[in-house]
């Protein structure tokens, strides 16, 4: 009873038709935690998150994020989140500051307030000298990282970032993890994450889910992950044995969402 | 059904967002059709290319078509010249060549991600897709604006009251907000970009030449009337010919027709939205 919950999920599953994509899964993530969400693809990850940010209604099971039920007030769901999905979405015919003000409107940032929540926003990831350049106009890390303030600018308590740094390089990926741990710092923000980067989620998240075929197979601490596996172990072992090298497309991965991670990836070169 | 949440939280139901919701449904509407118009107008300012490509077609209606048929004296409209006749029809063309193919659009914010993200702002559907027609809707109206340049340079007598004026943009909105709309709830049923494409194609002619923008309803055979009167663009060509040039018009009913159909399609619309955020 202690920890406050940020994410509570009870029993959820989703289908698409005949396929099963999320298959009874419970989940909790504490406030003002990194966790991460990891699974091959098809596992689930996306769909779970989509049913935590409002994207899919959740047909079984419940969700509640700081304690609001996403079925009942998907509205006052979605003023307590900051969302950054797979896909590179800023819009290129905007500036980036055009892009975050977007946001700050959207989420009803107060007038009188807004200006400073952009510029601060944009600051955060280290974007103003560019703000009034068009997002066409940046590399691939630059258009993450403003996504990340168009996600931050509303101040949201739960960040849900669906694969933020697939295709950057070391240099890109660590940029944004060091924004994103700045904004921890300052605010107590919690940040829920999906990620394919076994390294990265064993340096950056407190916890760890790891699914598979719509189920969570294995949750822990990264630390208490590999000490099931044995000495020395690492998570892209935990993950082997998790999925028993079955990496069969199955439950959830449909064409177009490989064709978008590959599209990103592409993008960011 | 969802089942009940097992663990009471210790997170109060009443959890605050840093920003909490302002205004009544009507005014979270409005608030969002703003932004979503104001967004237009940026990219506009950005890029005008469009705008001046866009404008080739009416031109080359106006000039070619338009000058043609005046000389030539098929179409009987009367005491109206039929170029000044001709003006309102493409200008209504050019707001629906805009509208309906904006699904394609937000099939490319779907590809892209952009539609989950506004989806996961605190927007209702109804609110979003209502910004988006007011979005198209404004985006025709700059278009508009070309046209009557185009057609006053070319000598068409046009009003110059500014509540007529005024009327018209109201009009070209309303519109273009329903074709916007009917655009979306295409998209939402095909789902794909080379689908809506041909589908807009497919419509959009029967749709021009199944209203009053090229000639008057008493030269059309009864089968064609009958299109024309449940065609929203033949109100919006009503409407507009009788206020640029004060042609017998029933405004009010075009006016309830578009308002209705406006409406409509923005429900239908936003009904099919979630089906394009799977």
């Amino acid at each position: 009873m202690g920890e406050q919950l940020a994410v509570h999920c009870v029993g959820l599953r989703h289908a698409f038709g005949e396929t099963v994509a999320v298959d009874g899964v419970d989940l909790d993530v504490v406030a003002g935690s990194v966790f991460g969400l990891l699974g091959p693809n098809g596992a689930g990850k996306t769909t779970t998150i989509r049913m935590i940010t409002t994207l899919l209604p959740a047909p079984q099971g419940a969700i509640g994020v700081f304690g609001v039920d996403v079925a009942r007030r998907k509205l006052d769901v979605r003023r307590l989140i900051g969302y950054v999905p797979q896909q590179l979405s800023a819009d290129g015919a905007l500036t980036g500051r055009e892009n975050v003000a977007l946001f700050a409107r959207l989420f009803d940032v107060p007038r009188a307030a807004r200006k400073a929540a952009v510029a601060d926003a944009l600051a955060s990831v280290a974007l103003s000298d560019v703000a009034d350049r068009t997002a066409s106009t940046y590399s691939g890390g630059m258009i993450r990282r403003l996504e990340l303030a168009q996600a931050l600018v509303s101040a949201p308590r739960l960040l849900v970032l669906d694969e933020p740094t697939i295709g950057l390089d070391p240099i890109g990926r660590a940029s944004v993890w060091e924004r994103i741990n700045q904004v921890r710092a300052d605010t107590g923000m919690t940040v829920l994450v999906t990620t394919h980067y076994m390294d990265e989620a064993d340096q950056q998240c407190d916890r760890i889910a790891l699914m598979h075929r719509g189920r969570i197979r294995a949750e822990g601490t990264p630390t208490e992950l590999k000490a099931i596996v044995g000495d020395d172990a690492t998570l892209d072992d935990v993950f082997r044995v998790t999925t028993g090298d079955d990496l069969g497309i199955t439950s959830g991965e449909r064409m177009r969402d490989v064709r978008s991670a590959r599209r990103t990836a592409r993008r960011l070169g | 059904m969802s089942a009940p949440l097992g663990v009471p939280l210790v997170a109060s139901a009443e959890a605050p967002a840093t920003h909490p919701r302002r205004f009544g449904f009507a005014g979270l509407v409005v608030a969002r059709a703003g932004t979503m118009c104001l967004v237009e107008l940026q990219k506009l300012r950005h890029d005008r290319t469009e705008l001046i490509t866009r404008a080739i077609q009416p031109a080359l209606w106006l000039l070619i078509f338009g000058e043609t048929f005046t000389r030539i004296r098929a179409i009987p409209t009367g005491n109206v010249p039929y170029l000044d006749y001709l003006a309102p029809g493409i200008l209504a063309q050019s707001a629906l060549f805009i509208s309906i193919f904006y699904g394609i659009q937000i099939i490319w914010e779907r590809d892209a991600g952009v539609l989950a993200k506004l989806l996961v702002t605190p927007t209702p559907r109804i609110a979003l897709v209502t910004g988006k027609a007011f979005a198209a809707g404004v985006r025709a109206l700059v278009q508009a604006l070309v046209v009557l340049v185009l057609a006053a340079i070319l000598g068409v007598g046009r009003t110059t009251k500014k509540i007529r004026l005024l009327a018209m943009c109201f009009v070209v909105i309303l519109g273009s907000a329903f074709f916007c709309c009917l655009s979306i709830t295409i998209a939402g049923l095909v789902l794909t970009r080379d689908r809506l494409m041909g589908i807009g194609q497919a419509i959009t002619m029967p749709l021009f030449f199944g209203s009053n923008a090229l000639y008057p309803v008493s030269l059309m055979p009864g089968w064609l009337r009958v299109i024309n009167r449940v065609n929203p663009l033949g109100y919006e060509v009503d409407a507009l010919r009788g206020l640029l040039i004060g042609t017998p018009a029933a405004l009010g009913t075009d006016v309830v027709v578009l308002v209705l159909a406006a409406a409509l399609m923005v429900t239908v619309a936003s009904a099919l939205l979630p089906r394009l955020a799977k």
